[in-house]
């Protein structure tokens, strides 16, 4: 449904998006993670049409973006950054007006309104304004305008920026429910929130995308990914990582904490983690130790975005 | 087309909902009412005209005007909502379109009130009703070339005093250039077709015109052009402004 392809931006001799190309299908949940400043709204605002790309294309179901914007735009819903909406109107009438825009009148555009606000749980502020609303109604009535024409391609910019957790909850099975049906591109800087929503997830730093995969093979690429975790009940620190130093395939030890006592072992480079797993497994069993917990490690996405989008503290 | 009435609808409605169309409408009728009886002496002058009522039009335009089209573009903007606006599947030219005939539409119905002072002064003598359309006309032309340099104002910046100000200048420019006080100290030291010249393209010259009653092509293809000139200036602006 969404095709990128070499996508740059330049703002004068500041290179704001560097080469970006991606796609993404129906049924797809792409999420766009990165630090601030790294391109990720540009990108957006690039693909939704809002601003003229420097170079590259932008296709939406087979329509150019550039070349014949209007039923390119029409496949698109849109939540821009920071969720803007006209305050003077009341959610009803701010809904009715995208609708409109979007080519919905007469009973279908009733329905569309009426099944947006249930959606977005906005029954009760209904036929407020949308200046006396609080932050999270005042975005989930922009993320209702982004819905209301049921399109085919969703772009959502930090759509739980500004939520409470059960807000942000309630949009994220929100947008995982229509990601069976749509094409959706989000970004966030939570990282739990990719894990939970995306099918695919890709990194941007400074413009480029410096990782693409899914959750999973993100992970992958941590250090910690792989290594087994020991944890006792109590025991010698020293004593005990001695030990699993000792077992087959092991590479080093960590200490991860004391009290409760908690080690890391890291598998050698050929050696499996499931068998050093087990093989830490029956020491445990040997020695009698009063065993907690033994668990090999997904990796976190944190430590992947740190390593990557830090150059500085790069371990060479 | 559907579009341009649909973002027109949202803009009056904006007008009205907020206290900005009523202040504009109950200002212009006061002061016109003001101007005309308190200052200009339509009793005194004894003859059923209007002329009273319609030399202080440019001069009241030019701040209720763009007092009433500066938010047309800045507040977009500052809201962020241009960015909602832009990407829904529309054109540019029909969300300036839209935009700019609220605000005309605005205008429009302030002067329709102003209605009563025509009663008046068919109840007082036999003004000839030609002449006094042809003011209408003329007066409703104008504000709406006003309104189109503050829509091209109030794209530039995201700041409504901003656009406000710029407004207020650019169409002083525009009066003083064709206000004969002005044009006499050119005449002074400048030939004479340069000074017709310039006169040509203030709004003075042709309201004026338009206000003797004659509707001539060319006051009307003035006023038009200067919109048509503005709203096409306010596109390109908007333009460079998404393309950083």
């Amino acid at each position: 449904m969404i095709q990128v392809r070499e996508l740059k931006k330049h703002f004068g001799p500041k290179v704001a998006v560097n080469g970006i190309s991606f796609t993404v299908e129906r049924g797809e949940v792409l999420g766009f993670l990165g630090p601030n400043g790294a391109g990720k709204s540009t990108t957006m605002r690039m693909v939704t049409g809002f601003i003229p790309p420097t170079d590259g294309s932008i296709t939406i179901g087979g329509h150019d973006m550039l070349e014949d914007p209007i039923p390119a735009k029409r496949l698109i819903g849109y939540l821009p950054e920071n969720a803007p909406s006209y305050t003077d109107m009341s959610v009803q009438a701010f809904l009715e007006f995208s609708g409109e825009l979007r080519g919905l009148s007469g009973d279908g555009l009733k329905r569309a309104v009426g099944r947006a606000i249930e959606m977005c749980f906005l029954e009760n502020v209904r036929h407020q304004s949308v200046e006396t609303l609080s932050k999270g109604y005042r975005h989930r009535t922009c993320f209702a305008q982004s819905i209301i024409h049921d399109p085919d391609v969703l772009i959502l910019d930090e759509p739980t920026d500004g939520l409470d957790p059960n807000q942000k909850h309630e949009v994220r099975t929100l947008i995982r429910r229509m990601g069976e049906k749509k094409a959706i591109i989000f970004s966030t800087h939570i990282l739990e929130e990719v894990e939970a929503v995306c099918s695919r997830a890709v990194i941007i730093d400074r413009g480029s995308i410096v990782a693409n995969g899914t959750p999973r093979e993100l992970k992958l690429r941590s250090e910690q990914a792989g290594a087994v975790t020991l944890r006792l009940v109590d025991g010698n620190a020293a004593e005990v990582s001695a030990k699993v130093r000792q077992v087959a395939g092991v590479d080093r030890v960590t200490v991860v904490s004391e009290r409760p006592l908690a080690v890391r072992a890291f598998p050698q480079k050929n050696a499996g983690s499931d068998d050093v797993a087990r093989a830490i497994g029956e020491l445990a069993f040997k020695e009698r130790w009063a065993l907690q917990g033994l668990q090999v490690e997904e990796g976190r996405l944190d430590e992947v975005f740190r390593s990557i989008t830090l150059p500085d503290t790069k371990k060479k | 087309m559907t579009n341009i009435l649909t973002i027109a609808k949202r803009e009056l409605r904006g007008y009205f909902s907020s206290p900005v169309a009523f202040v504009f409408i109950v200002i212009f009728l006061l002061l016109a009412g003001f101007f005309t009886f308190m200052v200009a002496g339509f009793f005194q002058r004894g003859e059923a005209s209007l002329t009273t009522f319609f030399t202080w039009h440019p001069w009241l335009y030019l701040f209720l005007v763009p007092a009433v089209g500066m938010r047309m573009w800045s507040e977009e903007r500052r809201q962020g909502t241009i960015e909602l606006l832009l990407t829904m599947p529309i054109t540019p030219w029909q969300a300036i379109t839209g935009k700019f005939l609220a605000s005309w539409v605005v205008v429009g119905i302030a002067l329709a009130l102003t209605f009563p002072v025509v009663m008046t002064v068919n109840h007082l003598g036999n003004p000839d009703n030609g002449v006094i359309l042809g003011g209408y006309i003329g007066s409703f032309l104008m504000a709406g070339a006003y309104l189109a340099i503050t829509a091209m104002t109030s794209a530039m910046t995201r700041n409504q005093v901003v656009s406000f100000i710029v407004a207020v200048v650019l169409s002083l420019f525009l009066i003083l250039a064709g206000y004969p006080p002005v044009t006499n100290m050119l005449v002074s030291w400048a030939s004479p077709w340069l000074v017709d010249g310039i006169a040509a393209f203030s709004v003075m010259t042709h309201f004026e015109s338009i206000q003797k009653g004659v509707l001539d092509s060319r006051d009307l293809l003035y006023f038009l052009s200067v919109i048509g000139f503005c709203l096409f200036t306010t596109s390109i602006i908007i333009r460079a402004h998404r393309a950083g």
